[in-house]
């Protein structure tokens, strides 16, 4: 240890010439952090949504399907790459299994909350309009649940695009390739490399996820006049142009 | 006569609702909500259902669109056992106006207003142009239409809420205490809306409210409802507060029925008196004779072409040959045909004369009301 601590601190902290070398390992390193998070959120969240539908219609439900999830959410992330390893080996399918795992919780708990706080007089209106059940769900309680879902799918995308950086530990790990190569060959650079980029597309990502719910969800601020707001969108016809989707 | 409401033939054209028996016990409870209730809802009625809280009124309301299952008896919309037809088919055809609007936040007002037809899949041109119909009918301004609901106020949120229902020209409404949530200038406002409404679209409408002076205002007829769904009377809004049947719908038309009364008559139903009046032209012994055979110590002034100029007092004669040389009072309670008694027995307390005079559309004199005068239609 104090052998790897002498050579760390004989190296500079970070080595400009090295990281210019690097920027086809860096683009590729960087796809691959993008597409075990979106994958891995992607996944989650098809899932999340699955139990949470089911546990919405069949309240007695969500019990038990938050515990587990729970439970999952509860496993260090080392070992349970290491649980996999027996089923899936190393690799990509390895690392979205447990990357997706825990996703859940956080996605599962959101979607239930958002629809559990969609008002009951909407819901009952919408009963009374003549929607089935499904179609509610789809045109109502969904779109309503937006905003928590929304804040559900930022935390899980900022938790997993960390995570990531873990599953260098069976072969993948985006950015955590740097970090994992820089550890073993005591070169700070890559350490310091790899874990700035995460972080920097953990912070774009949040960002990217504001911008989106204000674009999904103009409605909540609807107490400003929308000609102020927002010109052009607002105007009336709108509905209209958005009802021939509807029927077509 | 709370029969006509209950024993019409339930094959008859002119009959929209039938509740037959309707019967709801919630899983659990020792009572019915709602107990073998039979009600007959005659086309192009308003009928309000009233009653205190806990008198099933919102749940028998709830079972005609089947936001509850009955758990016994049976309910006809236009003839037909509304079970016999799937549930949201069913609600599609029958407007539904509920307490809080209920409108669908992420949507425009136009589309919130086009829910319905967009369901039934009306194409864009002929939901478009009815959108716009609605809001014209309902005094939405156009402009509204592309904002969300959460930038209106209660009362338009309201007109929404009716506008929505109303989309797909269902021949029944039904609402569910709507205007209890909103302020009582608006309340009242929405109130007048309703009933000119009406008057232009005759949709069966039953409506469920607490409050009894709604209830008086805006329905044909009105069910007064007690705990556990029992029906106390079914009757005319007149008809109800001149014979109410029991202590209970005695009590819960209150204690000033004959007030209310009077707000559902208007000064053409009264019969008027004459009054003591002369035509301006007259001699000054003429009015004295006028006022002396009536008993009063004011006499009103007529012109040439009868309309109603004011009045004089009898001490003003003193010193004059003629009528013509004084200058009449104005009445502060001038009616016309179509006032209201409630309103023309405020002008009576509050007039230094103790009357109403009524006139014409053109300030004619039709005659005078007194306190006697509305008495007297009450109690007929």
């Amino acid at each position: 240890m104090s052998h790897l601590g002498g050579a760390l601190a004989a190296e500079p902290f970070i080595r400009w010439d090295w990281v210019r070398d690097h920027t086809d390992d860096i683009r590729s390193n960087f796809w691959e952090h993008v597409q075990l998070t979106v994958l891995a959120v992607g996944i989650g969240f098809v899932i999340a949504l699955a139990m949470a539908l089911v546990a919405v219609r069949w309240r007695a439900l969500y019990g038990p399907l938050a515990a587990f999830c729970a439970a999952l959410y509860s496993v260090p992330s080392v070992a349970l790459f290491a649980l996999l390893l027996p089923f899936v080996g190393l690799g990509t399918q390895n690392a979205l299994i447990a990357l997706v795992t825990y996703t859940l919780l956080i996605l599962l708990r959101n979607i239930v909350a958002g629809l559990d706080g969609v008002p009951p007089e909407v819901r009952e209106a919408a009963d009374g309009m003549g929607y089935e059940r499904w179609r509610r769900v789809v045109r109502v309680d969904l779109p309503l649940a937006t905003p928590a879902i929304v804040a559900g799918l930022r935390i899980a995308t900022v938790t997993t695009i960390g995570l990531v950086t873990v599953t260098a530990l069976v072969g993948e790990g985006g950015f955590g390739r740097f970090i994992n190569e820089g550890l073993s060959r005591q070169f700070p650079t890559e350490i310091v490399l790899g874990s700035v980029l995460s972080v920097a597309l953990a912070i774009a990502c949040d960002v990217l996820f504001v911008l989106a719910e204000r674009l999904l969800v103009p409605w909540a601020r609807a107490t400003v006049p929308m000609e102020v707001g927002r010109p052009g969108r607002m105007t009336f016809g709108r509905w209209s142009r958005r009802g021939s989707t509807v029927n077509a | 006569m709370t029969g006509a409401a209950t024993t019409a033939d339930p094959s008859a054209e002119d009959v929209a609702i039938r509740l037959d028996h309707l019967t709801k016990t919630y899983p659990g409870a020792s009572r019915p909500a709602v107990d073998g209730l039979d009600l007959t809802i005659p086309r192009g009625e308003l009928v309000a259902l009233v009653g205190p809280s806990g008198c099933g009124k919102t749940t028998t309301l709830k079972m005609i669109n089947r936001l509850i299952e009955p758990t016994g008896g049976t309910v006809w919309v236009g003839g037909v056992d509304i079970r016999t037809q799937p549930t949201h088919e069913l609600r599609r055809g029958i407007g539904y106006v509920i307490q809080q609007a209920g409108l669908f936040p992420h949507r425009t007002v136009g589309d919130n207003i086009a829910t319905v037809p967009k369901l039934l899949g009306w194409d864009r041109g002929r939901t478009k142009a009815r959108v716009e119909e609605l809001a014209d009918l309902l005094r939405l301004d156009r402009g509204l239409l592309g904002r969300y609901p959460a930038a209106l106020s209660g009362g338009q949120q309201q007109r929404v809420g009716v506008a929505r229902a109303l989309a797909a020209d269902p021949p029944v409404l039904l609402m569910d205490e709507p205007y209890s949530a909103v302020d009582p200038i608006v309340r009242s406002q929405l109130q007048e809306e309703l009933l000119t409404l009406q008057r232009e679209v005759h949709k069966t409408i039953v409506f469920v409210t607490h409050d009894i002076d709604e209830a008086i205002k805006l329905a044909n007829r009105i069910a007064i409802l007690n705990v556990g769904g029992i029906l106390e009377q079914v009757d005319s809004p007149a008809e109800m507060l001149r014979a109410p049947r029991n202590d209970f719908v005695a009590d819960f038309l209150g204690d000033d029925r004959g007030i209310k009364r009077l707000s559902l008559m208007t000064v053409g139903d009264a019969s008027l008196s004459k009054g003591p009046v002369v035509d301006e032209s007259a001699s000054a012994d003429d009015a004295r004779a006028t006022m002396a055979e009536l008993g009063y110590d004011w006499v009103a002034v007529c012109d040439g072409a009868d309309r109603l100029r004011g009045w004089v007092g009898a001490a003003e004669l003193d010193g004059t040959a003629s009528i013509g040389e004084l200058t009449p009072k104005p009445f502060l309670s001038v009616v016309t045909a179509d006032t209201t008694l409630k309103a023309a027995l405020d002008g009576i307390v509050t007039s230094r004369t103790r009357v109403a005079m009524a006139v014409d559309d053109d300030g004619r004199y039709l005659g005078m009301l007194t306190v006697d005068d509305l008495a007297e239609g009450v109690t007929a």
